[in-house]
């Protein structure tokens, strides 16, 4: 698999925006907060937090960001100290908080059965062996019982992964998302248009 | 964390200015009310409204904040969050379904602060299912009375549609002119005339033209995660203040624990939570309009010695004759730029399979609509229902503009197993939370896979490349059926609880079948209607 991200909106960046009319104040306060003020660490243990952080760097990767990588895992465990559910649970797995203390405890003893070693002691080739086999449910670990490891990747693990990201200007600049838009919205609808304030897509040739 | 209520004190959100107030009439928990309406949506806040209007004193709980949309919404899908209804269901079945952002609202004006403004009636015929078209059960009303209601409710909310509308009898020119058609909705143009089909510009519930202190949609895309602008006439804009300006009382931040029934077996009022309080509202009428999950489990959870089995349950059918909606859906990647952000979701529709009746193999109907699904919900869509994830999701995101889709609103058929219980869990108020039981009945699997054929054809007839398919679901009906006797339904025609005679459901819940249409204005007319009986009951004497 590819480890190349392919920036097809290299002169992009909303938050060029942020002075513009597509910025109300409310939308600026919610973006600088989510920019500068990175929760610490409550919820996860620190051996629980290392699995974590381990799982959304294969993920979610971003060598193109050696320095300033989006952060993942300290909102999702904001929103797991804070414990803020979805607006449902299915049936089959055990409440939100000890779905994901078993989970990432079972991601872990998955690497030691399968690799002989933790998580993040692998290289990431095997570290994503390790998380596509828990996609395919081909689990050998005792450490699911209970938990249904298909059900936790799908709905827990990569749901709120990419929750996180793509809440991130970084993630709408690179897919040439307009981002906010208020009051100022857009005026060329149509398709192959774009109003002055959008990305401009650089198609690259291969 | 936790803002106090702001409707009180004599004053409610003026929802038109930032820091506004509008006076509002209190009333005090020992006054008698004529009506106490438990939630404010689609059902509630059109009800709260037209019985104040006609001169009843009303008092409406909302479990959601009072928000001014234009300094309380953020451009964010992840801060707008906040208008979702979060606290915890447990959700089973063979198909289980996801609730939150997908159908369930908490603020004053429920789930129309966060919908996406779809207004479509049933074809008249879809309320007659069962004498008409052979399927399912009929609704207990006149199907031409509904359309009758239809008309009111696009004239109360301006709604924006095309001069004639391609399907079923002739109905009145919309009252404000359609939408500009988006690049999403091109599509879904190219598509039917490919197919030979017909499509429209979706009559929607946002502005084309200036009305009052609103001015016409941007175009800005957020709609399902709050109108920043108020050109979204949902409740909280349109019934609300109407409701206030003749005398209503909205209670935000107040969440209803339980009916109280008196020794004569009716309803004495309700006790409720606000600001950690728990207080009781007298009323002489009491109204659940709370939707399709919350409606039965206050039912439930209001059991006691009298009614053991919660209220209104004599027939058993409390919760029962859960439904959504299929909304499952077809993408591709084109060639041009879509840039499918832009403008309301959902502003073309292709209502084909609600009005044939041949060529099809199941006997409900679909609508399928043009899509524009935002950055993190689009990522939510791709990264499950594609399996991708590493650098493969970075990269597939990146074709983002150049995406397009159709997803339909389907018709799913009421079965008694699909049903709404108490679970033995209990949320912060202490009471105990809803479990949810769903699978999909074999009419449902024909009607998606029927669509999904048929919206894949019209995608690649359009141009569409790489093309792939979700299962979603959209809305929620049923649990609280109205009926022509009290054997088989939970209310009569108007609502009125077969029961209790001064217990009222007003919402997506009374509905015995959903049809293929976005349920909010079916919910409108209905609440509509049901404000008109109460009226002419009152004046005979018989509430």
């Amino acid at each position: 698999m590819s480890e190349r991200f392919r920036n097809r909106f290299p002169g992009y960046n909303v938050l060029d925006k942020w002075d513009s009319p597509s910025w109300n104040e409310q939308t600026r306060e919610v973006v600088r907060k989510r920019l500068t003020e990175i929760p610490e660490r409550r919820f996860f243990t620190e051996s629980e937090w290392e699995i974590l952080n381990a799982a959304c760097d294969r993920l979610i990767p971003q060598p193109d960001r050696p320095n300033d990588p989006v952060p993942i895992a300290p909102f999702i465990d904001e929103k797991l100290f804070e414990n803020r559910g979805n607006g449902y649970r299915y049936a089959t797995m055990p409440p939100m908080r000890e779905a994901w203390r078993q989970g990432l405890r079972a991601i872990d003893e998955e690497a030691h059965a399968k690799w002989g070693a933790g998580l993040c002691a692998l290289p990431d080739n095997q570290k994503d062996a390790v998380l596509r086999a828990i996609q395919h449910g081909d689990v050998v670990s005792q450490a699911w019982q209970g938990l249904p490891p298909k059900q936790f990747f799908k709905t827990a693990l990569l749901h709120e992964a990419v929750t996180v990201y793509y809440a991130h200007p970084a993630a709408w600049s690179e897919i040439g998302f307009g981002g906010p838009a208020s009051p100022r919205g857009y005026v060329r609808v149509q398709v192959n248009r774009r109003d002055p304030w959008e990305a401009v897509e650089q198609y690259e040739h291969e | 964390m936790s803002e106090p209520p702001r409707a009180r004190d004599g004053r409610a959100p003026d929802v038109f200015h930032r820091g506004g107030w509008i006076p509002m009439r209190c009333r005090r928990d020992e006054d008698e009310v004529d009506f106490a309406i438990i939630g404010t949506g689609a059902g509630g806040g059109t009800l709260a409204c037209r019985l104040a209007e006609a001169g009843f004193s009303v008092v409406a709980f909302d479990a959601g904040p009072f928000w001014r949309p234009l300094e309380d919404f953020a451009s964010d899908e992840k801060e707008q969050e906040k208008l979702f209804w979060l606290g915890e269901r447990i959700t089973g079945g063979d198909n289980p379904v996801q609730f939150g952002s997908n159908n369930s609202g908490q603020s004053v004006g429920g789930s129309t602060v966060h919908f996406q403004m779809v207004s479509l009636r049933f074809r008249p015929e879809r309320f007659k299912a069962r004498s008409q078209l052979g399927y399912a059960v009929d609704w207990p009303v006149d199907p031409a009375e509904m359309w009758h209601y239809y008309a009111l409710v696009e004239d109360a909310l301006k709604i924006a549609g095309p001069v004639n509308y391609p399907w079923g009898p002739p109905r009145p020119r919309y009252p404000y002119r359609q939408h500009e058609l988006n690049a999403a909705g091109q599509v879904l143009a190219r598509g039917c005339e490919a197919l030979g089909v017909k499509w429209a510009m979706t009559p929607i519930a946002t502005l084309s033209a200036p009305r009052g202190e609103a001015h016409p949609c941007v175009y800005r895309g957020f709609c399902k995660f709050g109108c920043s602008t108020n050109a979204k006439q949902s409740a909280l804009v349109t019934w609300i203040p109407r409701a206030i300006k003749a005398g209503a009382e909205i209670r935000d931040l107040a969440m209803v624990g339980r009916i109280e029934i008196g020794d004569d077996g009716k309803a004495t009022g309700l006790v409720y939570n606000r600001e950690g309080q728990w207080r009781r509202q007298r009323a002489k009428n009491v109204v659940v309009a709370g939707y399709a999950i919350e409606t039965p489990r206050l039912l439930l959870n209001s059991e006691c010695s009298r009614f053991p089995n919660g209220l209104a349950n004599s027939s058993g059918l409390v919760g029962r004759n859960f439904m959504v909606q299929s909304n499952h859906g077809v993408y591709g990647t084109f060639e041009e730029e879509i840039r499918w952000y832009r403008a309301p979701p959902s502003l073309a529709v292709c209502e084909h399979w609600n009005y044939a009746d041949h060529g099809k193999d199941f006997p409900g109907g679909y609508a399928f609509m043009s899509q524009g699904p935002l950055a993190v919900e689009w990522a939510q869509t791709v990264a499950p229902g594609r399996g991708l994830w590493g650098m493969e999701l970075r990269n597939e995101m990146t074709k983002y503009n150049h995406q397009a889709g159709l997803k339909i609103v389907g018709e799913v058929l009421p079965q008694e197993k699909n049903r709404v219980e108490l679970a033995d869990e209990t949320d912060e108020f202490g009471l105990r939370i809803p479990r949810v039981t769903f699978a999909y009945g074999e009419e449902d699997k024909k009607l998606y896979e029927h669509a999904i054929r048929f919206m894949t054809e019209a995608l690649q007839a359009a141009g569409g490349r790489e093309l792939w398919s979700i299962e979603d679901t959209a809305h929620l009906g049923g649990t609280c059926r109205m009926g022509a006797n009290p054997r088989d339904s939970v209310t009569n025609a108007d609502g009125r609880t077969w029961d209790i005679p001064n217990l009222w459901i007003c919402d997506g819940s009374l509905m015995p079948t959903v049809a293929g249409v976005n349920p909010s204005l079916t919910i409108q007319a209905l609440a509509y209607r049901i404000a008109d009986r109460i009226k002419t009951l009152a004046g005979r004497g018989e509430l």
